[in-house]
């Protein structure tokens, strides 16, 4: 268990390409949003939260087609699913989304406070921001695995991938824009948006190695 | 137990593409005069139904836009079912059945979204609003959109069958979503009041045209459906024989 964490840890990071790029993706995805809405600093603190939403929800996408790909080309795929006695699919599938999640999706949360200072927001909101960002990505990741599995059979799945998963991830960024507005806005309250999304967060960890582990092991043969 | 043995007896029978095919030639007539017939019973009955006192004339739109919504939520439910039978019991013609019901749940959510959006536009003024309703139905739509995508994105079909069958049983959270979005939040859209646990709310004199409407709609659905499945069993058959074909003449040339 927690070798293959550290094993595919050290694949994310070391490998390149992986969590940098996806940061320089959602600098520049930040960047480019003053120059399309203008630079009025009210407007971006008031945009803020949901930018660096969208912004991570997209660049926490890049990084999912290579979830499945190179453990299927090397053959340690098929190892996985056949040492089903010893070790069930699912729970190697769960440690692979989490460490996808500590290689490339952490990273962006730790970058979302500095871009939160580009968007001019207060530092109430960009702490909120980042702390549903920490509960919600992880949701992310294990919806993404299910669309990463389903495309390993592709020969061109990058693009299907975003096209199946943006639409279960809705939920993940309602509550967690909503509660980083609750955050800063007085009268809403900050805890029950908060609380579903760690619900989600919860529930998409179990549906999503379960469906991802059936897509793996049906495509297998 | 013998019950269960000769309820799963017969329902393997349908297995067999050329049995269902036969079935299918027998009812389908019927099916579709049926659909026909309850569908021009329902819009005339629409039609006679007295006027709402706030909305005019515009509430006759009720009748088409409500069996739509209903029937875009229905055949995601016949989605997953069928995908359920593709990944448990490998149902052969539970593929044929999701791939063919992808585009005609997909036209029917479309034609709820247009049709509320012309009812939205002299009731609340506006073409389109972000409310939970409107916007987890629009997921629907893109999610139909995403899967039909997705049947046809491999060559191999029975493996695009097992892709789509996750894929649709992972997004079938959404059905409760839209059942419930104007429940859980405040929203622009009315709340249900048709399916209530302390009865319809909706007075009987436009309550029957409405039911009489979904009826027929649903018997559209299904005779669509039916023609699709067959259309793609026939689709396959001809993959088939050219293949066999091309083989045969390949064998001839060597």
């Amino acid at each position: 268990m927690l070798a293959l964490y550290l094993r595919d840890l050290r694949l994310g990071v070391r490998a390149g390409g992986g969590g940098m790029t996806a940061i320089v993706f959602f600098l520049t995805l930040v960047a480019t949003v003053p120059f399309a809405v203008g630079p009025d600093l009210n407007l971006l603190a008031r945009i803020g939260p949901a930018i660096l939403w969208i912004g991570a929800l997209l660049s926490s996408l890049l990084g999912l087609d290579r979830l499945f790909q190179a453990d299927r080309d090397d053959g340690a795929l098929d190892l996985f699913a056949m040492s089903g006695e010893t070790q069930p699919l699912v729970l190697t599938v769960l440690v692979k989304c989490l460490a996808h999640w500590t290689a490339s999706v952490l990273p962006l949360v730790v970058a979302a406070p500095l871009f939160g200072v580009f968007m001019n927001m207060q530092p109430a909101a960009i702490g909120a921001t980042a702390l549903t960002l920490l509960a919600g990505t992880p949701a992310i990741a294990f919806i993404g695995a299910v669309g990463a599995a389903v495309a390993v059979a592709l020969p061109r799945g990058g693009l299907l991938v975003s096209v199946l998963i943006l639409p279960l991830a809705i939920p993940t960024l309602i509550f967690g824009v909503s509660a980083s507005y609750a955050a800063v806005n007085t009268p809403a309250p900050f805890l029950p948006p908060f609380l579903i999304l760690c619900a989600i967060t919860l529930f998409f960890a179990v549906i999503g190695p379960f469906a991802a582990a059936v897509a793996l092991r049906q495509s297998a043969d | 137990m013998s019950d269960a043995a000769a309820q799963s007896r017969s329902w393997t029978d349908f297995a067999n593409p050329a049995r269902f095919l036969a079935l299918v030639e027998r009812v389908l007539p019927w099916l579709a005069a049926a659909a026909v017939i309850v569908t021009a019973l329902g819009l005339w009955m629409a039609f006679s139904a007295p006027e709402e006192r706030q909305q005019g004339i515009t509430v006759r739109i009720m009748y088409i836009h409500v069996p739509f919504a209903w029937l875009s939520m229905m055949c995601y439910v016949v989605m997953a079912a069928a995908a359920l039978g593709t990944l448990v019991w490998r149902h052969p013609l539970a593929d044929v059945a999701l791939k063919s019901a992808a585009p005609v749940g997909a036209a029917f959510t479309a034609l709820a979204l247009a049709t509320g959006s012309i009812w939205g536009k002299p009731m609340w003024g506006t073409w389109w609003v972000w409310d939970a309703r409107l916007t987890s139905v629009f997921v629907l739509f893109i999610m139909y959109l995403g899967l039909i995508a997705l049947t046809r994105a491999l060559d191999d079909p029975s493996r695009a069958a097992r892709a789509a069958a996750v894929v649709t049983l992972v997004g079938i959270v959404n059905i409760p979503i839209i059942k419930f979005s104007v429940d859980w939040w405040n929203t622009l859209h009315q709340p249900a009041s048709v399916l209530r646990m302390d009865g319809p709310t909706i007075h009987p004199s436009l309550l029957w045209p409405l039911l009489v409407c979904a009826l027929g709609f649903t018997l559209i659905f299904f005779t669509l459906h039916l023609m699709a499945m067959r259309n793609e069993i026939w689709r396959r058959r001809v993959a088939a024989m050219r293949r066999l074909a091309a083989r045969r003449a390949d064998a001839a040339g060597a």
